[in-house]
């Protein structure tokens, strides 16, 4: 298969950027989508050319790394998968895709792909933890969960942190990824404990980065590689509110 | 507690939901009232006379202001911060993701419809009913037909409103006002109940259907009396003025 390919560049984090414009040929229609963008970049290094810096790790859809948005789509017109795990059949022989970094102010481009995503640690790190002892591994039937607990909150922590929700929200609001983390730890009883708590720390964080506010349009569950629901946002504001009206 | 309700994204969103109940319960409220006029032309003027320039009528509408003041700046507020959360570049190339509905993310435009449509709705009634009731004047002049000074009472909505829909572009006008707070609705009604948190994957469907239900019911309520009053003008008019 051949592509043209519009990739966004950009030197730095002060550079303005442009779009450019590279063709790709003879890639496989079972390439996933970052083995094609190492093709790209090494007919770029052996053309004497400057590499497409892009975001990756695992490779197989748990790290929350990769981060483009592709024709229009985070992590591409695949449903539920990161960009790692989309294959270039998804795409038209001879059509041309237009790559992107995230467009979002929390998450400035460094370079080309690559952007800084650490506000999303910075409100993990407000509150996203349960502050128990950590060594010997507990007893699996000491604390009785329900299956439907157990369900729900392992929905939510199947969140990535790519940043894929406040990337595509139009308000640039990463109420999911907050959402997700907060919802995990508040359907079991350990992290109960710490519940008002932390959703209030992290929707601090999260308003004190610059963060938008949720307009329920539903757009970051359709982009969400985990396909994670906006009930957990429900769930959010639930504690958050119950939260305050306690204080 | 004082301060969630200004200083943070939740607490702010809760602001909107609440308010904007308000605003529909009071909407749907108007329609009931309004739908009297298909009925009665006198009834009409008896909830008119009923909600004059009294004591709990006009707290009313101070209440009601209020709520609308506040909708309105919370909205300003919130659509800023998403402005510049968004930050300076967008990108290329966009797609409507699937199962967004258009009306979400376009509140704030159809919201500003609204607004618009209900500034023209204070000229056409308020100004004439319930101000000139304030100004302790007698009566308001419009012209209808040819008559350009017809004296109508405050309380005669009845005849007002044949007075403004014996115009067609007043109907057009107010359709499409409509036909905005109708998608402001559909997004806006199920959207409360995400914000202070009653709603899951169970309850979308059910929630979003409501808003949809409801939407609808205003809409084909508040149309349907305008349409009404441009067929009926005439014999409308002749009767409301008479019964005054």
């Amino acid at each position: 298969m051949n592509f043209t390919l519009k990739i966004w560049r950009q030197r730095d984090a002060k550079s303005q950027g442009a779009f450019e414009t590279y063709q790709v040929s003879n890639i496989s229609a079972d390439t996933s989508f970052l083995e094609m963008m190492d093709i790209l970049n090494n007919d770029l290094i052996h053309s004497g050319k400057e590499p497409v810096a892009f975001d990756h790790d695992c490779r197989e859809g748990i790290c929350g790394m990769c981060s483009m948005h592709i024709n229009g789509h985070a992590h591409g017109p695949s449903q539920a998968v990161t960009t790692c795990q989309m294959y270039m059949r998804k795409f038209a022989d001879g059509s041309t895709i237009v790559i992107e970094p995230w467009r979002s102010a929390a998450f400035p481009v460094i370079r080309d792909l690559v952007v800084d995503r650490s506000a999303y640690d910075k409100i993990l790190q407000a509150g996203g933890f349960i502050s128990v002892r950590t060594n010997s591994v507990p007893d699996g039937n000491a604390i009785p969960i329900p299956k439907k607990d157990a369900d729900e909150s392992m929905d939510a922590a199947a969140c990535v942190g790519c940043g894929a929700c406040a990337a595509t929200c139009k308000n640039g609001s990463a109420m999911l990824f907050v959402a997700a983390r907060v919802s995990s730890l508040a359907k079991l009883p350990q992290g109960r404990v710490e519940g008002a708590r932390r959703a209030k720390a992290m929707v601090a964080k999260m308003d004190e980065l610059g963060f938008g506010n949720c307009t329920n349009t539903g757009a970051c569950q359709a982009q969400c590689p985990k396909s994670i629901s906006i009930a957990h946002i429900a769930r959010l504001n639930r504690e958050f509110l119950a939260a305050k009206l306690q204080d | 507690m004082s301060c969630f309700l200004t200083n943070s994204s939740v607490g702010k969103k809760l602001v909107m939901s609440i308010s904007g109940c308000f605003l529909v319960l009071f909407i749907l409220f108007h329609m009931a009232m309004n739908l009297t006029m298909l009925f009665s032309r006198e009834g009409y003027n008896a909830i008119c006379e009923f909600l004059g320039a009294n004591w709990y009528a006009l707290a009313g509408t101070a209440l009601l202001a209020a709520g609308v003041v506040v909708h309105i700046i919370y909205a300003v507020i919130l659509t800023i911060n998403n402005y510049r959360a968004r930050g300076t570049q967008r990108y290329a190339v966009t797609v409507q993701e699937k199962g967004v509905a258009w009306s979400s993310k376009n509140m704030l435009v159809l919201g500003v419809v609204v607004a618009l449509g209900l500034l023209l709705h204070l000229v056409h009634f308020w100004s004439k009913m319930q101000l000139v009731e304030i100004m302790d004047a007698h009566a308001a002049t419009v012209s209808y037909e040819g008559m350009d000074n017809l004296e109508v009472a405050p309380h005669n909505g009845a005849a007002l409103m044949c007075v403004i829909f014996s115009k067609w572009y007043n109907v057009v006008l107010y359709l499409i006002w409509f036909a905005a707070l109708w998608f402001h609705l559909t997004h806006g009604v199920w959207s409360m109940f995400q914000s202070a948190g009653f709603a899951n994957d169970t309850w979308y469907p059910r929630l979003k259907m409501g808003a949809n239900i409801v939407a609808t019911l205003i809409f084909i309520g508040f149309a349907v009396v305008a349409i009404m009053c441009f067929l009926n003008h005439e014999t409308w008019l002749a009767e409301s003025i008479v019964a005054h």
